[in-house]
C-alpha cells in the first residue's frame, strides 16, 4: 500500500488539505460513539477512498482492520464486568475466572472495533491518498530531517515489499533444501541494509546533507483545496458539537438503550454528506 | 581553472588490505568528457567516488594526498557541499530515486539549497525539457520503467546546472535503445551546458566516440590517459580485453583503431574494404520442432487491472540449444523466464517442459543465504560453474561480483549427477560485467549439456555464446532465428562489428569480420 497519483479530487487537492481531511474523519471516528453516526463516518471513509480510486488500497487495510476490530470487540466482551442482560453464561475460564458475556459488553465491544477499523482505514486513506512529497514539504520547515526520516521510511514499505517478492522468487528457485527461516531473516535484513545505503548515498549527493532551511512556498488554492479544507472543518465541527452537545448519546451500560431519534440520523446523514461533497466536483484532477 | 584535479591520491577502504587508488594524479578541464575504462575492481568507481565526495567521506577508509574538486578541497567539503557544483548519476535507478513523483525528485536537490520557489519551478521546466522528461513531471516514480527513470535521475543530477558530471555505468541496466538515447543525450547536455563529464562504462563501444579523452585504469594505478584513438591503439596491444570489437576489426585488417562506427567505416571505405551492403544475411522465422526442452503455446499473461505483457507467445528451446532473448525493457523477456520456470501461470496458453527448469534471476544476492560458500551449493555444482575449492570457506557476500553470480548459478543448477535441469534460464546475466567476465561466462554457458534461455540487451555477449536469437516486442516474437540473422540487420540490436560492416555476410564479431574481409576481392576506393 503507498502513494500513487490518481485522477481524483482528493489527489488533487494539497497535502495540507489531505492531511486535514483524513485527520478530521479521525477525529470524528474517535469523538462519536453513537452506532450510527460512526457507522456513518466510517460509511464515509470508504466511499472517500473508492471515489479518490484507492478503494482497493482500503480493502486490503480492511483484512488487517476487520480482523482487529473482531479481537476488540471479542475481549471487550470477555473482560467487561458490566451489562444486564447475560447472552452466553461461559462459566470458569482460566486467569478471567467466572465470566458471563453480556449484550451491553458486546455491543458496546463492536462499537470500540469498528471506531478501531475507521481508524486504520483513515491511516490507510492517508497513506494512498497525501502525497508524502508534499508533506514532507510541508513540515520541513518545522523539522526537515524528521519529516525527511518519516517520508523516507513511508517510501521504503514498496520497495522493502517488492524486495520481499524478489526474495522469494529467487528461493524457489534453488535447488535442494529450502533456506531456514532464520537463514532468510539474515538475508533479508542485509538486503534492508544495502538498500538503505544506497538510500542514504544517493540522498548525500542530492545535498541532503548540507540542506538547508527552505523558503515558504506559496501556491494559489484550487477548488479541490478549499473543498477538502471545508469538508474537513466541517466534519471536526459536527464531531465536536456531537461530543459536547451530547447529540447523539451512547449508554451500553447498566442496560443497552438504542433509540435512533431524527436528530441522530439527521446528524449521521450531515457528517456523511459534508465528508464525501468535495467528490462531486471533479474538474482538473489530473495533473 | 580546472573541475577536477587530483594530486598524488590514495585511497583504501575500511577493512581493506590493498588500496583501491594509488598515487592518482588527474585534471579534468571545464567541458570536458572523459571515459573511464578499466576492468571490475580497477578502481573506477572509487575514482568516480572522490569526484562527488562520497569517497572518503561516506564509505570511511584512508585517504591521502589532495583533491579538489570545483575548486573545493576534498577534505573540507563532502558531498552534500560538493553537490553544488557536482551532479551523480549511479548504475541502479532504482535506488537513487528517493522522492514519490518525477516533480518533486527534480525539484529536491534545489530545495536542499534553499533555492525559492520560483527558481525552483524553473529548473524543474528546465531540467524536464533538456532531457525530454517534460511530460513525466507529474507521473509517480513508482510507474516508470528503467529508462525513464534513469533519466530522471540524470535530470535531478543536472538540475543544479554541475560543473561536473559523474556517472558510474549509466547504461547497464537499460536496454540498447534507452542506453543509446542516454549517451545521446548526454553528448547534447555536454555540448550545451559546458558541463564536464566524467564517465565510467564497461561497453565502451558505446561512448568513445563522443569522448574527448580515456582514462583506464588497472590495479587502482591510471595506466593510460589519451585520446580515444591513442587509447584503442594502447588497448589493442596492452590490454585487449579493453579493445572495442570495432578497434579489433580494424586492427585484424591492418587498419589503425578508430573510435565509433562511423569513422570505422570510413576508414574500411578508404581501403576498399567495406563490403555491399546488398549482400544481407537473410532474415527467417523459425517453426517449432519436435520434443523441445521447453514449449510455450500461445502463451498470454495479462496482469490484473494491467497491462498485457504476453501476446499469444508461441516458441519452443531445444534440448542442449543455446537461445538468446532479446527486447526492450518491458518487452516480456523476465516474464517470459519466469513462466518457463513456473514462477507465473499463463492466463491463457500452455507452457509443456521436459525436465526441471532452473532460473537465474538479475540479483545473485537474492540466492546467498548462507555463511560460507560451500554451505550453499554442493561441491560438484560449484565445480562445474568454476569456483575454486578454496572458496568454501568465504562468506558468500565477500565474493567479487563474478564470483557471486557463479555461486549463484551453482545454487539453482543443484548437483549435476543428481538432477541435472533440462533448461537452465539467465536473466540479464551480464549486468555489471567486464568484458573479460562476459567472456567467461559465455564459455560456462557453452559447455553446459542443458538447453541455456538467456534474457540479455547485450548483443555482442550473444554474439559469443548463442545457437539462435529471439527478439520480442510488445509481448511477441517478432524475429527468430541464427545470431547472424537477427543481429546483423538490426540497428540498436546488433553488435558493432554488424553495424559497422552494415550486416554483410552475418559478421557478428570482430574475428567474423576479419575473416570475411580477409576473402574479399577490394573494391574500388572511393574517397
Amino acid at each position: 500500500m503507498s502513494y500513487r497519483r490518481r485522477p481524483s479530487p482528493l489527489h488533487a487537492a494539497r497535502a495540507a488539505a489531505g492531511v486535514c481531511y483524513c485527520a478530521a474523519l479521525a477525529v470524528a471516528a474517535l469523538l462519536v460513539s453513537a452506532p450510527l453516526v460512526l457507522g456513518a463516518v466510517a460509511l464515509a471513509v470508504v466511499s472517500a477512498g473508492m471515489a479518490a480510486g484507492v478503494g482497493r488500497d482500503l480493502r486490503r487495510a480492511a483484512t488487517f482492520a476487520l480482523p482487529l476490530a473482531g479481537l476488540v470487540a471479542l475481549i471487550n466482551a470477555l473482560v467487561t464486568r458490566e451489562g444486564l442482560t447475560v447472552i452466553w453464561r461461559v462459566g470458569e475460564l482460566p486467569v478471567l475466572g467466572h465470566t458471563d458475556i453480556t449484550l451491553e459488553a458486546t455491543a458496546y465491544g463492536a462499537v470500540l472495533g469498528l471506531r478501531a477499523a475507521t481508524l486504520v482505514l483513515c491511516g490507510a486513506l492517508y497513506t494512498a491518498a497525501v502525497d508524502p512529497d508534499e508533506v514532507l514539504r510541508l513540515f520541513r520547515r518545522a523539522s526537515f530531517r524528521s519529516a525527511l526520516a518519516a517520508t523516507l521510511a513511508t517510501r521504503l514499505v514498496p520497495v522493502l515489499a517488492r524486495d520481499a517478492r524478489r526474495l522469494s522468487d529467487a528461493q524457489r528457485c534453488r535447488s535442494g533444501p529450502p533456506a531456514t527461516r532464520v537463514q532468510l531473516l539474515r538475508a533479508t535484513t542485509a538486503g534492508i541494509f544495502d538498500r538503505a545505503l544506497d538510500v542514504a548515498a544517493a540522498l548525500e549527493v542530492r545535498g541532503y546533507g548540507s540542506a538547508r532551511r527552505p523558503p515558504r512556498f506559496t501556491r494559489p488554492y484550487s477548488r479541490h483545496d478549499i473543498a477538502f479544507l471545508g469538508a474537513a472543518a466541517g466534519v471536526a465541527v459536527l464531531a465536536l458539537a456531537t461530543r459536547v452537545g451530547d447529540l447523539a448519546p451512547f449508554q451500553a451500560y447498566p442496560a443497552l438503550h438504542l433509540p435512533v431519534p431524527a436528530s441522530e440520523a439527521a446528524l449521521a446523514v450531515a457528517l456523511f454528506t459534508c465528508a464525501l461533497a468535495p467528490f462531486s466536483s471533479r474538474r482538473g484532477i489530473e495533473r | 581553472m580546472n573541475v577536477l584535479e587530483l594530486e598524488d591520491v590514495s585511497y583504501r577502504y575500511p577493512r581493506s588490505r590493498e588500496p583501491a587508488l594509488k598515487r592518482v594524479h588527474l585534471e579534468v578541464a571545464p567541458g570536458e568528457l572523459i571515459v573511464l575504462a578499466g576492468a571490475t575492481g580497477s578502481g573506477k568507481s572509487t575514482l568516480l567516488g572522490i569526484a562527488c565526495g562520497l569517497v572518503p567521506h561516506f564509505h570511511g577508509g584512508e585517504f591521502t594526498g589532495r583533491a579538489q574538486i570545483a575548486g573545493m578541497d576534498l577534505r573540507d567539503h563532502g558531498p552534500g557541499e560538493l553537490a553544488t557544483a557536482v551532479g551523480t548519476l549511479f548504475q541502479d535507478p532504482e535506488t537513487q530515486v528517493v522522492m514519490g513523483t518525477v516533480r518533486s525528485e527534480l525539484a529536491f536537490p534545489l530545495e536542499n539549497r534553499g533555492a525559492a520557489p520560483a527558481a525552483v519551478a524553473r529548473g524543474v521546466e528546465e531540467a524536464g525539457l533538456a532531457l525530454g522528461i517534460d511530460r513525466l513531471l507529474g507521473r509517480d516514480t513508482a510507474t516508470l520503467s528503467g529508462g525513464e527513470l534513469q533519466r530522471v535521475a540524470l535530470g535531478a543530477a543536472l538540475v543544479g546546472r554541475p560543473a561536473l558530471l559523474v556517472l558510474d555505468e549509466p547504461t547497464s541496466q537499460l536496454d540498447p535503445v534507452a542506453g543509446d538515447e542516454l549517451i545521446g543525450t548526454l553528448r547534447r547536455l555536454n555540448e550545451d551546458y559546458d558541463a564536464a563529464i566524467l564517465l565510467s562504462e564497461h561497453r565502451l563501444e558505446r561512448c568513445l566516440g563522443l569522448a574527448d579523452r580515456v582514462i583506464a585504469l588497472d590495479g587502482g594505478r591510471v595506466v593510460c590517459d589519451a585520446p580515444p584513438d591513442r587509447f584503442l591503439a594502447w588497448a589493442l596491444a596492452e590490454a585487449p580485453e579493453l579493445a572495442t570489437p570495432g578497434a579489433r576489426l580494424l586492427n585484424g585488417v591492418g587498419l589503425r583503431p578508430a573510435a565509433g562506427v562511423k569513422r570505422a567505416r570510413r576508414a574500411l571505405r578508404e581501403r576498399g574494404l567495406l563490403p555491399d551492403p546488398a549482400d544481407h544475411a537473410a532474415s527467417a522465422r523459425r517453426k517449432g520442432r519436435p520434443n523441445p526442452a521447453l514449449a510455450f503455446h500461445r502463451v498470454w499473461h495479462e496482469v490484473h487491472e494491467g497491462p498485457v505483457i504476453l501476446r499469444s507467445l508461441s516458441v519452443d528451446v531445444a534440448a542442449g540449444e543455446k537461445v538468446a532473448l532479446m527486447g526492450r525493457n518491458g518487452a516480456g523477456k523476465s516474464t517470459v523466464l519466469r513462466h518457463a520456470a513456473g514462477l507465473m501461470e499463463p492466463t491463457r496458453g500452455q507452457v509443456t517442459r521436459t525436465g526441471r527448469v532452473a532460473l537465474l534471476l538479475q540479483n545473485p544476492n537474492d540466492y546467498l543465504v548462507h555463511d560460507r560458500v560451500a554451505a550453499e551449493a554442493p561441491a560438484a555444482a560449484l565445480e562445474a560453474v568454476g569456483l575454486e575449492a578454496d572458496l568454501g570457506d568465504r562468506n558468500p557476500r565477500d565474493l567479487s561480483g563474478g564470483e557471486k553470480q557463479r555461486l549463484a548459478l551453482a545454487t539453482v543448477l543443484g548437483d549435476p549427477s543428481l538432477a541435472p535441469p533440462a533448461v537452465l534460464c539467465l536473466d540479464e546475466p551480464t549486468r555489471g560485467l567486464d568484458r573479460g567476465r562476459k567472456a567467461n561466462l559465455a564459455a560456462l554457458l557453452r559447455t553446459l549439456t542443458a538447453a541455456v534461455l538467456v534474457a540479455t540487451h547485450d548483443p555482442e555477449f550473444v554474439a559469443t555464446f548463442a545457437d539462435r536469437v529471439v527478439l520480442l516486442g510488445d509481448g511477441a516474437v517478432i524475429a527468430d532465428g541464427s545470431p547472424a540473422e537477427v543481429l546483423a540487420t538490426g540497428t540498436y540490436f546488433a553488435t558493432e562489428t554488424a553495424r559497422i560492416l552494415g550486416g554483410v555476410g552475418g559478421a557478428l564479431t570482430p574475428e567474423d569480420g576479419v575473416t570475411l574481409l580477409m576473402h574479399r576481392e577490394p573494391a574500388e576506393v572511393t574517397v
